[in-house]
């Protein structure tokens, strides 16, 4: 009996030592926020904000020096109580819609967006085709 | 025979979409900077050798300039760093330099082992005005007119052939300064 507890013990243990490293892949450092709400904004703008050095990266996943500045620089335009609207604004006017990894709608991006839904309809027509033809050959 | 070949056919069109799109990844790794076709962002910053000194964006106002950001961690740097010479030796135009991110020391050492064509260098050790630039990486180097227009921005290290473009590219820009 307590050989058992012993060993629940060490798995205790174990979890309680991996813990903090599961889950989180994030490259942030601790950033000394006001608020929780503050806190919050802060990682959902660099989740949707690319790094533009390591392109498949967002500023949150990104261990690039610059990804590090533009996380101090989104901390800095958040702790000045800049909307969010206007922390995008910021990194659009200077790397480009590129940085967003939602791109806006426009009518530039109206390929992007409606793209898959023009492709769905394609196939249900498609379908809708293929199966009368096979019926009317039955 | 056309219902046969039919998946064949969009098979070999993935194919060339594929191999297209290889073709072009490196071209879609750069990203154009919406700076292009703006005036450069006003700020100041402390020359390197002489950090008393501020040197500005807004100083060159009336002439075309180069604004080429490097630092010593770079090595893309040393390998444009003798087209960079040959633009600040024969371009007849200010070609300053963007110290981005470095140390002074390391700079300054950098410098006087590879040698120092620039006309002036800023330092951003902070990298905060790298930003408002849209730096991404080192080296790039913007093309200023006369106006303080950002005309064109090269991203990685200058070639021959990028050389030669942005030289012809300088002396169409002094030709318009000159008739402005």
């Amino acid at each position: 009996m307590s050989q058992l507890k012993h060993i629940c013990g060490i798995i205790a243990l174990t979890l309680s030592l991996l813990m903090p490293t599961l889950g989180s892949g994030s490259a942030i450092e601790p950033l000394p926020f006001r608020t929780e709400l503050e806190e919050i904004r802060f990682k959902a703008l660099a989740q949707e904000l690319r790094c533009t050095v390591c392109q498949n990266q967002s500023l949150a996943d990104s261990d690039a020096p610059l990804a590090q500045d533009l996380r101090r620089e989104l901390f800095m335009m958040i702790q000045d109580n800049r909307s969010d609207q206007e922390i995008r604004q910021f990194m659009v006017e200077r790397y480009g819609e590129f940085v967003l990894y939602r791109p806006p709608m426009a009518s530039h991006t109206a390929l992007l967006w409606g793209g898959p839904i023009v492709l769905l309809i394609a196939a249900l027509i498609a379908t809708v085709l293929v199966i009368r033809q096979r019926r009317a050959l039955l | 025979m056309i219902r046969l070949l039919t998946p064949l056919l969009a098979f070999l069109a993935l194919v060339a979409l594929l191999i297209v799109g290889m073709e072009s990844a490196e071209e879609r790794t750069l990203v154009d900077s919406p700076l292009v076709g703006r005036t450069i962002p006003s700020f100041s910053l402390p020359k390197l050798h002489y950090p008393d000194e501020i040197t500005s964006t807004q100083s060159q106002r009336g002439q075309v300039w180069v604004l080429n950001v490097w630092g010593s961690w770079c090595q893309s740097c040393r390998i444009e760093h003798p087209w960079i010479t040959e633009l600040a030796e024969n371009s007849g135009v200010p070609v300053v330099g963007f110290n981005w991110k470095d140390e002074r020391d390391n700079a300054l050492r950098w410098l006087s082992r590879f040698g120092d064509p620039w006309s002036w260098h800023m330092v951003d050790f902070e990298g905060r005005r790298a930003i408002d630039l849209g730096v991404y990486g080192a080296p790039e180097t913007f093309i200023i007119d006369h106006r303080g227009i950002i005309i064109h921005k090269h991203i990685g290290p200058i070639d021959q052939d990028s050389y030669e473009s942005l030289k012809a590219m300088i002396e169409k820009l002094k030709l318009e300064a000159q008739s402005a």
